[in-house]
C-alpha cells in the first residue's frame, strides 16, 4: 500500500498515513496467502486420506466379494436302497454305519447320468477322476441328508452339491488351464467337462450362504469353509466383554471422578489407567494366559477366556471415555442437586449419570468394536489356529468350549496355502467390517437418542 | 461447649437463625475468610456485599456446607444454626442442606420437566406420601416462586426450555419445595434482565415472611432494595455489619463508605 501510494501520491492526494480499505495492504495479502496455503494443505491431506480409503475399500470388496458366491453342481441322486440300507429295515443305527465312501458311487452315477442327459462324453476311464469335480464334502452332505430323512431311501432326490474349489476357481477366473498343468487334483480335461456342464446348466454359481453360516473346514476343502462358527465365538466374547467391562468400567470411573479424594494414590491410578490404554494388546494376551489359563485353569481357546482378556484390554478405553463424559456434565447440575439436599450418590445416579449416558455408551461401543477386531491377545490363549468344526451345543458350551474369533479365523485363512482361502480371508474382512460399521452406527444412534440439552 | 453456655447463648440469640463465630476458611494455603462473625436473624433478608473475590460467596457456601465438595477447602470456627453447630461430626450435610436451601448465580434447572424439577427434593426427602400430596407441594412451591401462572399449563415441559428469569424463579421454587428454614442466594439476579430481576426481588421480599434469606449481590442498589441487614466484606474480612439503612446512609468504616460511593471495588 505504502509503496503504491508513494508513487501515485501527488495525483491521488491521499495522505500516506491513511490507507484505503478497498486496497489490500502488504501484510493482509501475506496473511491471506498463508491462510490459502494452509487450507490447501488441509484439503490435500483429506484428499490423500480419501484416496487411500477408496483404494482400501474397493480392493477389499473386489477381492472379497467372490467368497459370497460359490459354484454348485445340481444333481439328481438316486438313493439306492441296495447301497444305503441293505437290510431294508430303515434302522437308523445300521444306516449310520454306511460311511461317506458308500455314498461316493451314488454321486458318481448321478453325475454320469447328468452328463449323459446333456450329451457330454465322459473322457475319464475311472469314476474317481470324475468325482474330483465335486467337493469331498459332497458325500458327507448326502449322508447327513439320508440320516436325517431315512424314509427317502430309494427315491431320487435333487441335490445342490458343492463343486470342488478348483472348479469354483475356474468359474471365478482364478484357475486356468495353464495353472492346472502342475496340479495333481484336476486336469485341463476336467475343465472341458465343466465348460459343457456349465452350458447345460448343471454347474452354476450362486449365493454362498454356507460362507456366512458355516464352520471352518480342513485345508483341502476351502469350498466348504465358512465364518459362521467363529462369528458366534466373537459374539460370545463380546457378551463377556459387555457384561464385565461396562459395569466395572462405569463403576470405576464414577468412583474416581465423583467420590475419590484427590491424593497421590488416585493420581497414580489415573496415570496407570492412561498408560494401560496404550499397552500393546499382546501383553494382555500373555497376562490372560498366565492368570486365566495357567492359574485359574479356565479352558483353553474358550470364548470366556478370550472375553476376559479383551475385557482387560477394553477397560481403560471405557474408563477414560466414561470419565470424560462425566467431567463434561456441568458442575451446576451437581450443585443444584446437592443444594436441594440430594446425597452424593443420588446426585450422581439421578442427575450426572443420565446426562453422561450418551458419552458412556459411545465409549463402550467403540471399546467393543476395538475388542471385536483384536487378534493379538487371542494368539496366546489359543483362539488363533483352533478350528471349530461344529456349532457349540448350548449357551454354556458356547462360552466354555474351544472356538475361534472372526479376526483369528481371517488370519488362519490368510496363512493357508490354497489360493481359494485367500478369497475367503477377504470375504471374512468384509463381514468383520460390516459388524464394526453396524456397531458404530448403533453408537451414533444411541448418542442421538440419549442426548439432552442442559 | 457445656450445656450451661449453650442455654445462655440460645437466650442471648433470641431470633438469631444463624450465628457464625470466628469463621476462618482456607483454600489450600489461601486464607479466604478471616475471622468472620455474623448473626443472621430469622425472617429477614440479609445481604452480603463487597468487591469480587472478597469472600462473600465463600462464606455463604459455608452456611450449608457446600464447600465440603471442594477438596482443598478447610473451615474453622463455629457456625450455629438454631444453636447447633453445623460443622459438628454428627451433622450430615445432606440433612443440613434440606434445612438450608440454596439458589445459585446461574439458573440451573435439572434437564427434566418443570414438575420433576420441583418434585425432586420432596421425593428424596420423603415429604409426600402420595401423588396428590406431591402435586400439592409442586403447586404450592411454584406459587411461592411466583411462576405458577406462567407454567401451570406446561408442567411436563422441560425446565430448561423456560426463559432465564423463569428458570431462576423455578430454581427458587425448587429450593423452597423442601421446606427449608434458611434460603441462601448466591447472586441470583446477575444473569437476569432488569424485568426478571424485579420479579425475583419482589419474590425475595415475599419469601421473607416465612424464611430467613441470605443474599449475595454485586448490586448495591439491590442490597438496598431487598435487605434489612447488610454485611460488607472486603479482602476476606467482614468490615461492617448493620442495618441496611445505616450501612447505606451512615457507614462507620471508611472502607464501606468508599465502596458504596464507588471508589473501591
Amino acid at each position: 500500500m505504502s509503496d503504491a501510494s508513494l508513487q501515485n501520491g501527488p495525483e491521488m492526494g491521499a495522505p500516506t498515513t491513511k490507507s484505503s480499505i478497498l486496497q489490500l495492504d502488504q501484510r493482509t495479502k501475506k496473511r491471506n496467502a498463508a491462510e490459502a496455503r494452509f487450507r490447501a494443505y488441509g484439503i490435500a491431506a483429506i484428499a490423500v486420506g480419501l484416496v487411500f480409503l477408496v483404494v482400501l475399500i474397493s480392493s477389499i470388496i473386489f477381492k472379497g466379494v467372490g467368497a459370497f458366491q460359490q459354484s454348485f453342481i445340481t444333481l439328481d441322486v438316486e438313493l439306492l436302497e441296495s447301497k444305503l440300507d441293505k437290510s431294508g429295515e430303515r434302522d437308523i443305527e445300521k444306516i449310520k454305519k454306511v460311511t461317506t465312501f458308500g455314498y461316493s458311487p451314488l454321486i458318481e452315477n448321478a453325475l454320469k447320468a447328468a452328463m449323459e442327459e446333456a450329451g457330454i462324453e465322459n473322457p475319464f476311464a475311472k469314476g474317481k477322476d470324475l468325482r474330483k469335480m465335486l467337493s469331498s464334502g459332497a458325500a458327507a452332505d448326502l449322508r447327513r441328508f439320508v440320516i436325517a430323512n431315512p424314509d427317502r431311501i430309494g427315491d431320487t432326490v435333487q441335490f445342490r452339491l458343492l463343486a470342488s474349489s478348483r472348479v469354483d476357481g475356474y468359474l471365478k477366473g482364478r484357475v486356468t488351464r495353464e495353472s492346472l498343468a502342475r496340479d495333481k487334483n484336476l486336469t485341463p480335461v476336467h475343465l472341458d467337462v465343466v465348460d459343457q456342464l456349465k452350458d447345460a446348466g448343471v454347474v452354476a454359481k450362486s449365493f454362498n450362504l454356507g460362507f456366512i453360516t458355516g464352520a471352518d473346514a480342513s485345508e483341502s476343502r476351502p469350498e466348504q469353509a465358512g465364518i459362521g462358527v467363529s462369528m458366534l465365538g466373537s459374539l460370545y466374547m463380546m457378551l463377556v466383554v459387555l457384561a464385565c467391562a461396562l459395569p466395572i468400567g462405569v463403576a470405576a470411573s464414577i468412583y474416581l471422578e465423583e467420590f475419590a479424594p484427590q491424593n497421590w494414590i488416585t493420581d497414580l491410578i489415573e496415570v496407570n489407567i492412561s498408560n494401560l490404554a496404550a499397552v500393546p494388546s499382546i501383553v494382555f494376551g500373555i497376562l490372560g494366559l498366565a492368570v486365566f489359563i495357567q492359574f485359574a485353569h479356565l479352558p483353553q481357546s474358550a470364548p470366556l477366556v478370550g472375553g476376559l482378556v479383551l475385557t482387560l484390554m477394553t477397560l481403560p478405553t471405557i474408563i477414560i471415555s466414561t470419565r470424560a463424559s462425566l467431567k463434561s456434565v456441568p458442575p451446576s447440575i451437581r450443585e443444584a442437586a446437592l443444594g436441594v439436599g440430594a446425597s452424593k450418590m443420588q446426585t450422581v445416579f439421578h442427575h450426572v449419570l443420565p446426562l453422561a449416558m450418551p458419552g458412556i455408551l459411545t465409549g463402550t461401543i467403540i471399546g467393543l468394536a476395538q475388542a471385536l477386531g483384536e487378534t493379538a491377545p487371542l494368539l496366546l490363549i489359543g483362539m488363533v489356529g483352533y478350528i471349530a468344526s461344529n456349532y457349540p451345543g448350548g449357551i454354556i458350551e458356547g462360552f466354555m468350549s474351544p472356538n475361534s474369533a472372526m479376526p483369528a479365523q481371517i488370519y488362519e485363512w490368510a496363512k493357508r496355502a490354497d489360493p481359494a482361502y485367500y478369497e475367503r480371508a477377504w470375504g471374512g474382512i468384509i463381514i468383520l467390517l460390516v459388524f464394526l460399521m453396524t456397531m458404530n452406527i448403533i453408537a451414533i444412534i444411541l448418542r442421538r437418542r440419549f442426548e439432552r440439552r442442559w | 461447649m457445656n450445656d450451661m453456655t449453650k442455654i445462655e447463648r440460645a437466650l442471648e440469640m433470641k431470633d438469631m437463625k444463624i450465628s457464625a463465630k470466628n469463621v476462618q476458611v482456607y483454600y489450600g494455603d489461601t486464607h479466604a475468610i478471616k475471622d468472620v462473625s455474623v448473626e443472621i436473624e430469622d425472617k429477614t433478608v440479609t445481604a452480603f456485599i463487597g468487591p469480587s473475590g472478597c469472600g462473600k460467596s465463600t462464606f455463604l457456601r459455608c452456611l450449608n456446607r457446600m464447600n465440603d465438595t471442594i477438596d482443598i477447602c478447610r473451615v474453622e470456627g463455629d457456625i450455629l444454626l438454631d444453636g447447633e453447630d453445623i460443622y459438628d461430626k454428627r451433622v450430615d450435610p445432606v440433612q443440613l442442606r434440606a434445612k438450608v436451601g440454596m439458589v445459585f448465580q446461574k439458573p440451573n434447572p435439572f434437564p427434566k420437566s418443570i414438575y420433576d424439577n420441583i418434585a425432586y427434593g420432596p421425593r428424596i426427602h420423603g415429604l409426600a406420601r402420595n401423588k396428590a400430596e406431591l402435586d400439592e407441594i409442586v403447586e404450592k412451591s411454584l406459587r411461592r416462586g411466583a411462576i405458577w401462572d406462567e407454567v401451570k399449563d406446561r408442567l411436563h415441559a422441560p425446565g430448561t426450555g423456560l426463559s432465564g428469569g423463569q428458570q431462576q424463579r423455578l430454581c427458587i421454587a425448587r429450593a423452597v419445595a423442601t421446606e427449608p428454614e434458611v434460603l441462601l442466594m448466591d447472586e441470583p439476579c446477575s444473569a437476569l434482565d432488569p424485568i426478571a430481576t424485579a420479579q425475583v426481588e419482589e419474590l425475595i421480599d415475599e419469601l421473607r415472611q416465612s424464611y430467613s434469606v441470605v443474599i449475595v449481590t454485586h448490586s448495591m442498589q439491590q442490597a438496598a432494595r431487598v435487605s434489612q441487614k447488610t454485611a460488607f466484606f472486603h479482602l476476606g474480612n467482614l468490615v461492617e455489619y448493620d442495618d441496611t439503612t445505616k450501612i447505606f446512609t451512615n457507614p462507620e468504616d471508611p472502607r464501606t463508605e468508599s465502596y458504596i460511593t464507588g471508589r473501591i471495588g
